[in-house]
C-alpha cells in the first residue's frame, strides 16, 4: 500500500514537471528559465528516491546523490554566467 | 501508525511541491518565482525524503537520504540567492522599471 502511494506521489510530481517545463520553455529572462531548471531538478531527486524505493534498488540514490551535486552546480555556473558574461 | 506518519509526510511534499510548480506558473517576475521557489521546493524536498527516512529506518540508504537532506538545505537557499544577485542588475521587473533603481543603494 505505502508503495502505491509512492507511485502516486511520482506520478504528481512528473505532472509538476511538465509545468516547470513549460516555464522554462516561454520564461522571458534567463532568470526565470535558472528557477525553473532548478526546480525541476528538486523535483527530479525526489523521483529518483521515490523510485528507488518502489523497486527496492539502492543504486538509484546514489545517482540523485549525483544528481543534487551536478545541479546546485548548473545553477552556479549559469547565475555567475549572467552576473560576469564569462565563467 | 508509521505507516500514516510517512504518507502524511510524503503528500504533504506533493502538497509544497504543487504549491511552489503554481507559484513558478503565475507570479509576474523572476524575484517573486524565486519566493516560490526556494522556499517551497526545500521544504517539499526535507519532507518527501523525510518520509522515506521514516519508511526505512537507519540503514546505509537511510544514511544516504540524511545526506541529500542535509545538502538540499544548504544548497537551495544559496543557488537561489545567487540567481536573485545575479538578475538585480539587469531585470526589468513587474512594475517596468529597472531592480536595481527601485532597490535603493548599494
Amino acid at each position: 500500500m505505502t508503495e502505491t502511494a509512492f507511485l502516486i506521489a511520482a506520478i504528481l510530481l512528473m505532472i509538476n514537471v511538465i509545468f516547470c517545463v513549460y516555464r522554462a520553455a516561454i520564461g522571458p529572462t534567463p532568470g526565470d528559465r535558472v528557477v525553473a531548471i532548478n526546480m525541476i531538478t528538486g523535483k527530479t531527486i525526489a523521483v529518483m528516491a521515490l523510485v528507488s524505493f518502489m523497486y527496492h534498488e539502492e543504486l538509484f540514490l546514489d545517482v540523485a546523490i549525483t544528481y543534487t551535486l551536478i545541479g546546485y552546480t548548473a545553477t552556479i555556473c549559469v547565475a555567475k554566467y549572467l552576473e560576469l558574461k564569462r565563467l | 501508525m508509521r505507516e500514516i506518519l510517512v504518507l502524511f509526510l510524503l503528500f504533504s511534499g506533493v502538497f509544497f511541491f504543487t504549491v511552489g510548480t503554481i507559484g513558478l506558473l503565475r507570479l509576474p517576475d523572476v524575484f517573486c518565482r524565486l519566493h516560490a521557489n526556494t522556499k517551497s521546493d526545500t521544504l517539499g524536498v526535507g519532507l518527501v525524503l523525510s518520509s522515506l527516512l521514516l519508511y526505512e529506518g537507519l540503514s546505509s540508504a537511510g544514511v544516504k537520504l540524511i545526506f541529500m537532506i542535509i545538502f538540499i538545505l544548504i544548497t537551495n537557499p544559496t543557488a537561489g540567492h545567487i540567481v536573485a544577485r545575479a538578475s538585480y542588475d539587469t531585470i526589468v521587473d513587474w512594475t517596468g522599471q529597472l531592480a536595481r533603481q527601485k532597490g535603493g543603494d548599494d
